[in-house]
């Protein structure tokens, strides 16, 4: 089954250009699921296509199959606010974190696919003498774990974004900065589409459409799913699905110890570039950056209670909204173009689970909370050869499920800038 | 386009002239104009460019769905950006732009991508870009880098304002049993019904005058009209858009208040924020007349007849001169004969084969020629419209027949009803076969559909159904009516013919779709052909949809070709959802005035200004201000909290604590209630008898520490950390909610009615009996350590005193009602002075809780377990509590974890920050093995300390340097690990 897909460049594009595109393929096919896999990916977002990818790619597992409900990045992983960076505070996050880093450095040559990571910096914004203790804790964490990171005084916060408010004047007045400059933003949909493209090339049946409706178990062993596209069997099975983990481990008795809660973002209209970098505040509860189109990418908080509807409150618009506008005054006479939301799944210490389980052949990757997207290359990296050879890779060891009755929590409250 | 202003036409002030400036040249239009109207009266064709081939773009409709006349308003801070000239009112002075152009719309450089369109296909961004040319060679992303920074210069549309907005924003509410939303026939039709039923009825109109479709009418009177409405009891709110519906039927809506005007009047906001709660919602939302998909379909010149017939009879404005229809429905007939009559010559392409006698009779005696089975095919032109090729079907593609010269091309692909605000509520609409376009579904929530919305086409209908609408509203809040029928959707009299796209035999056409972003209809195939075909890749893949419009002109367009591609039918295809808000609204609108000082509340204590008065630099810690150090002579912080601190430990200090929270704890089962939050013992606390408490979190980590003081047999008073008082109260409260009903407690908040002062030192005790009434109640035996007792200051005020210290010295806590607190505190300070006192803040508060190494928020930050802090054995052993089964488990109870400890410089001449990580001497890399959480000068040891966590704890490192290594200023310094308990170890200056 394995084709090579046409190279995209320059080059091809002004071949095709001239016979009017008619002549390009589809980026992944849509074929009718086999009877057996050697495994399935239960959710087609960024985290369950990059599994797939890297299942085939480096544990040479080529008959696999990324089943999707509805269509493939559809769920957080084109939703989200696009953010990607790997100022962790503990070492087993920053380790996880930064690999995924390292793997987005490179990602557009290797997919051949353009996913647009714009390393143009992170700013996380210090408002209290408590936010500037715990920044540099952090940092200083991060340095010493070989993660780029500065400190900036107010003017250089000021030199580096001219338009935030740096009066301190102001409630909640700017008293600093950390900076990761390898960090920044990328096209969330290109990375599940490019993902798709480079493990159907190398055989990964993608399969959307189509809802998985039990797990089906003989003694302790998987032995395959049930779908609305009828019997799927497999002894491998990756359960990827994000909020709606929880559903599928209900399927077989597993309970997670994930909530499920509505976040939502929202985007100005396009104008001409205005910012060139990512704010982030935990204190104030507001990130924001620009898209290449020119719209604002704004971030808000979870709702306060747990929800599958894919909307929230939008009293949680609002108050991002005025911590946006206390950050950049300017930004108050833009207009709010799109609000929407999407299904987090949150884990008690806000750390990810990238675990087998007690069944043998089932594994579950989730609780990737408010901050999955930027994992995603390393997310599917470590849970792909966790799968394959049925044990955890270091990366994700610590992020077993298992610490949540041994205590060994990797605490991360704090690590974003929306409540947990 | 040759247009032309008719004097007897048009609902605009003709006799109120205005002027205006467009691209800095003045022009002139009237009062009741839109933009557009006034543009198009002085004959302006090109208003904008679009987004990706910088095509010129005109005037295309007369609403909100506009996608092609996107201008910048106004200048400098007042600068507006991508703003519909077909919906900006026009005001004297008002200044207007083109964007997304250079030099000008008019001769654009950017129209080279024009010509380079070829290249630019939908995604083609997403196959280079990578690399180095032509294959993309190269690593990493620094050549992208150099790539984004010219991709995002060309995109965006309109440039912001680099400055702040000096507009003012204000939130207001408003209550009502039925909402109507759209003033057009039905809504007016619904408002009235449900008014006369006694109903208390809001409408709502975006638009700066009532009327909606019916502004088309030449005979409609919009302010006789609303005279009538508010005459009927209705409120009337016009500029306001209803932008989208939220649970529990919550409207949001903004009100442009002052965008009529050049600047906001009398003080009165630019907009207002508008959260209006009802009981019944009736969307009377309209519909909007589509586009049809042809080669060059987006030269200006080309606009939807309805917008040509909103120009004629709202604005007076004759929008061509020989105009072309072209139609697939029976909704142009009217328009042109109004368009006739009014002196264009006007002639009908309709592609369907045969319409009925009556109207092509009624045509012909109006002079409007028609003919059948003819669709348009393309537009000559290149800044405006010259003429149109008419085609014929000649089998899937349509073949050129004739040309015709014209100045104005009118198009109605159809209708498609306003369903957005019923999208946000979760519905999905269903696909109508016979009309052509999506319908509301139903919704389970208290919401109709009225008029076009609903899919009815003809006026009288619409009026039905709006009745219909009312009686139901007014039914379903419970008001007996008489009985009510909707009428039937559609009411054309030929049936509509499926027409989206008309594909011609020329090899390569520019069929618009999405006229902002330049999504074409080969867009969408290229799209299929490489497998973004559910409605949501194709949106994301193509951006159609995702401009200003949001897709309200072109959607349906690229769903139907892609349906056609897909084989399949538009309902098995679908819509994406749509989100809100319905039309773009002011981010400002939405801080209101939640802004600078006000973007959070500020809470100050009942003793802030007593606090300034006396000196005081303030520092906030959560929303409270409280005092940070009191300088004398221009000390600077470090000498002036070292003076405090050092005071306190000679003599006394004063200290506004009244930022703890409190909490009031009553009932006969307090007690027990006590005794399971906290971790350790309160079953048997005597009465006048203060205990410091743990609470635990259920996973066994720490939540918050503070005293609990019992007043009586039942009742107690608890205070909890500043940071963490809310938490507590809402911990509380859930617990006795969902855990423990049986209990019988009641906790009240009582934060805001206590003001509490800590009066610290070897003379607090000296000090505090000046004050009080009877100084025998504080004495050592009366009031021994975590005694209370509740008396009266010396001149009646009644208050609570403790016996308790968070600084080591003999200390009390003394709280009075807080309207008593200046009055006290004017007794204790007249009183403290006479002993050398001092007043103390929150740095001097935490230089001597630091020497005692006394934990607070930045040690307990949600991941120590009690035993972490030192303070395990408080934990009772003996009894059930929150969090007790949990903080044994695993590593929770590992000895290697970090535990709280003293640090000390080595060199004690050296300083370090909270936040350093701790490291091994030779492993300076990672987490490490610690960090730093709290430091300060210790005036009693008389060298820099500070308080942390290492792994093992002080045990461990007790007798090995370890480094503090902070990276980001080069610094390591070597340290030493000492016990917590840094000053007065044994804890003896607490008795005095």
């Amino acid at each position: 089954m394995n084709k090579k897909p046409k190279k995209y460049s320059v080059f091809s594009l002004i071949k095709n250009a001239f016979s009017y595109h008619e002549n390009w393929q589809p980026a992944w096919d849509s074929p009718e699921p086999k009877k057996e896999y050697e495994a399935i990916i239960i959710g087609g977002g960024g985290h369950g296509l990059t599994t797939a990818y890297y299942l085939a790619k480096n544990h040479n597992i080529k008959n696999i199959a990324v089943i999707e409900k509805g269509w493939i990045g559809g769920g957080n992983t084109g939703r989200n606010t696009t953010i990607i960076r790997s100022n962790y505070l503990w070492d087993q996050s920053a380790a996880l974190y930064e690999h995924a880093l390292k793997l987005w450095e490179g990602m557009s040559q290797e997919l051949n696919y353009n996913v647009m990571f714009s390393q143009r910096g992170v700013m996380n914004v210090a408002h209290t003498l408590h936010d500037v203790r715990e920044l540099k804790r952090r940092w200083h964490a991060n340095r010493l774990n070989d993660i780029d990171c500065e400190w900036l005084n107010t003017q250089q916060v000021k030199k580096f974004c001219p338009v935030i408010n740096t009066s301190q004047n102001i409630r909640y007045p700017v008293l600093g900065a950390t900076l990761q400059r390898r960090a920044g933003t990328a096209r969330h949909d290109a990375v599940a589409w490019g993902y798709a493209r480079g493990a159907n090339a190398m055989g990964v049946d993608i399969i959307q459409n189509c809802e998985v409706t039990n797990i089906n178990i003989k003694e302790g062993n998987v032995t395959g799913i049930e779908t609305t596209k009828g019997l799927i069997k497999s002894k491998k099975i990756g359960v990827v699905a994000a909020g709606h983990s929880s559903v599928i481990a209900n399927m077989v008795g597993i309970r997670l110890p994930l909530e499920s809660r509505p976040l939502q973002a929202l985007v100005s209209e396009p104008v001409k570039p205005i910012i060139d970098t990512v704010v982030m505040s935990n204190t104030i509860h507001a990130y924001v950056s620009q898209s290449d189109k020119g719209e604002l990418v704004i971030g808000a908080g979870t709702d306060g209670y747990t929800s599958y509807t894919q909307r929230g409150g939008f009293n949680i618009v609002e108050d991002t909204i005025t911590a946006v506008v206390e950050l950049f005054p300017l930004f108050s006479r833009m207009k709010m173009l799109r609000h929407w939301g999407g299904i987090v799944d949150i884990c008690p210490d806000a750390s990810p689970i990238v675990s087998k389980t007690h069944i043998n052949g089932l594994y579950f990757n989730c609780g990737w909370g408010t901050g999955g997207f930027k994992a995603t290359p390393g997310s599917g990296w470590v849970f792909a050869h966790t799968i394959a050879n049925d044990e955890p890779h270091a990366l994700n060891a610590p992020f077993n499920i298992n610490r949540f009755s041994s205590g060994e929590l990797v605490d991360e409250h704090g690590a974003a800038a929306v409540a947990h | 386009m040759t247009a032309k202003r008719l004097k007897d036409y048009g609902k605009v002030n003709q006799d109120k002239i205005l002027s205006f400036t467009w691209e800095n040249k003045k022009y002139f239009g009237y009062k009741g104009d839109s933009l557009a109207a006034s543009l198009l009266a002085n004959n302006i064709n090109i208003i904008g460019r679009s987004f990706k081939y910088h095509r010129p773009r005109g005037i295309m409709s007369a609403g909100v769905e506009e996608s092609g006349a996107l201008v910048t308003i106004g200048k400098n801070e007042y600068t507006d950006p991508n703003v519909r000239a077909t919906s900006q009112e026009l005001y004297e002075g008002l200044i207007a732009s083109g964007q997304n152009a250079f030099p000008n719309v008019n001769f654009d450089l950017g129209y080279i991508n024009n010509y380079l369109s070829r290249f630019f296909a939908a995604g083609f961004y997403y196959k280079t870009f990578m690399g180095l040319p032509p294959f993309e060679w190269g690593k990493g992303t620094k050549i992208w880098m150099i790539y984004e920074k010219l991709i995002r210069k060309a995109a965006g549309m309109g440039k912001a304002s680099k400055m702040p907005d000096p507009d003012k924003y204000e939130h207001a509410n408003e209550f009502c049993d039925v909402l109507i939303i759209g003033s057009g026939p039905s809504g007016i039709a619904a408002a009235v019904e449900a008014a006369n039923n006694n109903l208390d009825v809001i409408l709502v109109e975006q638009d700066h005058v009532i009327g909606g479709n019916l502004l088309s009418n030449s005979n409609f009177d919009f302010e006789e009209k609303k005279y009538f409405l508010q005459k009927a009891g209705i409120k009337v709110m016009t500029r306001t858009t209803a932008f989208g519906l939220y649970d529990n039927c919550v409207a949001g809506m903004i009100e442009r208040v002052n965008d009529h005007f050049f600047l906001p009047k009398n003080n009165t906001p630019r907009q207002r924020f508008w959260t209006i709660r009802s009981k019944h919602i009736i969307l009377s939302t309209g519909s909007l007349e589509r586009h049809i998909a042809f080669n060059n379909n987006d030269i200006p010149g080309v606009m939807t007849v309805n917008a040509a017939r909103h120009y004629l009879n709202r604005y007076g404005v004759l929008a061509g001169e020989k105009i072309i229809i072209c139609t697939n429905n029976d909704s142009v007939f009217e328009t042109s004969i109004l368009l006739s009559k009014a002196g264009a010559k006007v002639k009908v392409f309709d592609i369907r084969e045969k319409i009925d006698e009556n109207t092509i009779k009624k045509l012909n005696t109006n002079n409007v020629e028609i003919e059948f089975n003819k669709a348009p095919l393309n537009i000559q032109g290149n800044k405006k419209v010259e003429s149109i090729d008419i085609g014929i079907k000649v089998g899937n593609k349509y073949k050129k027949v004739n040309e015709e010269e014209c100045d104005l091309v009118l198009i109605s692909g159809g209708w498609s009803p306003v369903i957005h605000l019923l999208s946000h509520r979760g519905i999905k609409p269903k696909w109508d076969k016979e009309n052509l376009c999506f319908l509301p579904s139903q919704s389970s929530e208290p919401i109709t559909v009225a008029g076009s919305a609903a899919g009815i086409w003809n006026n009288d209908d619409c009026e039905a159904s709006g009745i219909a609408s009312g009686l139901k509203a007014a039914n379903e809040i419970g008001i007996k009516t008489s009985d009510y029928f909707f009428p039937k959707q559609g009411g054309w009299k030929n049936p509509i013919f499926p027409l989206f796209e008309i594909k011609s035999n020329r090899s390569r056409s520019k069929s618009f779709i999405d006229f902002q972003h330049d999504v074409t209809s080969d867009d969408i195939r290229l799209a299929h052909r490489e497998g973004f075909v559910s409605v949501e890749h194709l949106k994301r893949y193509t951006t159609l949809g995702m401009a200003n419009d949001q897709g309200k002109m072109g959607n349906i367009i690229g769903l139907s070709i892609m349906a056609d591609l897909l084989q399949k039918e538009i309902s098995e295809v679908g819509t994406t959802v749509f989100r809100p808000p319905y039309t773009p609204i002011s981010i400002g609108a939405l801080a209101g005035r939640n802004v600078n000082k006000h973007f959070r509340p500020l809470r100050v204590t009942p003793l802030h200004d007593w606090n300034l008065e006396n000196g005081a630099k303030m520092i906030e810690t959560g929303l409270y201000q409280r005092p940070w150090y009191y300088p004398k002579n221009n000390e600077k912080l470090a000498d002036a909290y070292i003076r405090e601190a050092s005071s306190v430990r000679k003599t006394v200090g004063l200290c506004d604590v009244t930022s703890l929270g409190k909490i009031s704890i009553q009932g006969p089962d307090s007690t027990i209630f006590l005794n399971k939050v906290y971790s350790n013992a309160f079953a048997k606390l005597p009465i006048n008898k203060a205990r410091y408490g743990i609470m635990l979190r259920d996973d066994g980590l720490v939540m918050d520490d503070g005293t609990s003081w019992r007043l009586s047999e039942n009742e107690y008073f608890m205070t909890t950390s500043t940071a963490h008082a809310a938490k507590v109260m809402l911990w509380l409260e859930e617990l006795l909610q969902t855990r423990w009903q049986n209990l019988k407690v009641h906790v009240t908040s009582v934060s805001e009615e206590w003001a509490a002062v800590s009066i610290a030192g070897p003379k607090s005790r000296d000090t505090l009996s000046l004050c009080v009434e009877d100084p025998n109640l504080i004495s050592n035996d009366n009031l021994p350590f975590m005694g209370l007792t509740q008396t009266k200051l010396n001149n009646g005020i009644p208050c609570r005193i403790a016996r308790i210290s968070f600084s080591g010295e003999l200390a009390f806590e003394i709280y009075t009602p807080s309207d008593f607190a200046y009055n006290m505190m004017n007794i204790l300070w007249e009183s403290a002075k006479k002993f050398d006192g001092c007043l103390y803040g929150l740095e001097a508060l935490g230089a001597l809780r630091i020497e005692k190494g006394h934990v607070t928020g930045a040690e307990l930050d949600g991941r120590v377990t009690i035993e972490d802090v030192e303070l395990g054995k408080m934990a009772s052993d003996k009894k059930s509590y929150i969090g007790s089964a949990m903080q044994k488990r695993g590593v929770l109870a590992d000895k290697d974890r970090e535990t709280l400890v003293g640090i000390f410089p080595r060199n004690k001449s050296q300083t370090f920050d909270a936040g350093t990580i701790i490291c091994k001497k030779n492993e300076i890399k990672g987490y490490g093995i610690g960090r730093i959480t709290s430091v300060t000068y210790s005036p009693g040891l008389g060298h820099w300390i500070g308080l942390g966590f290492i792994k093992g704890g002080y045990t461990e490192w007790k007798n090995t340097i370890v480094v503090g290594a902070d990276p980001v200023r080069n610094k390591e310094i070597d340290l030493e690990i000492v016990s917590p308990h840094m000053f007065d170890p044994k804890g003896e200056r607490l008795h005095g």
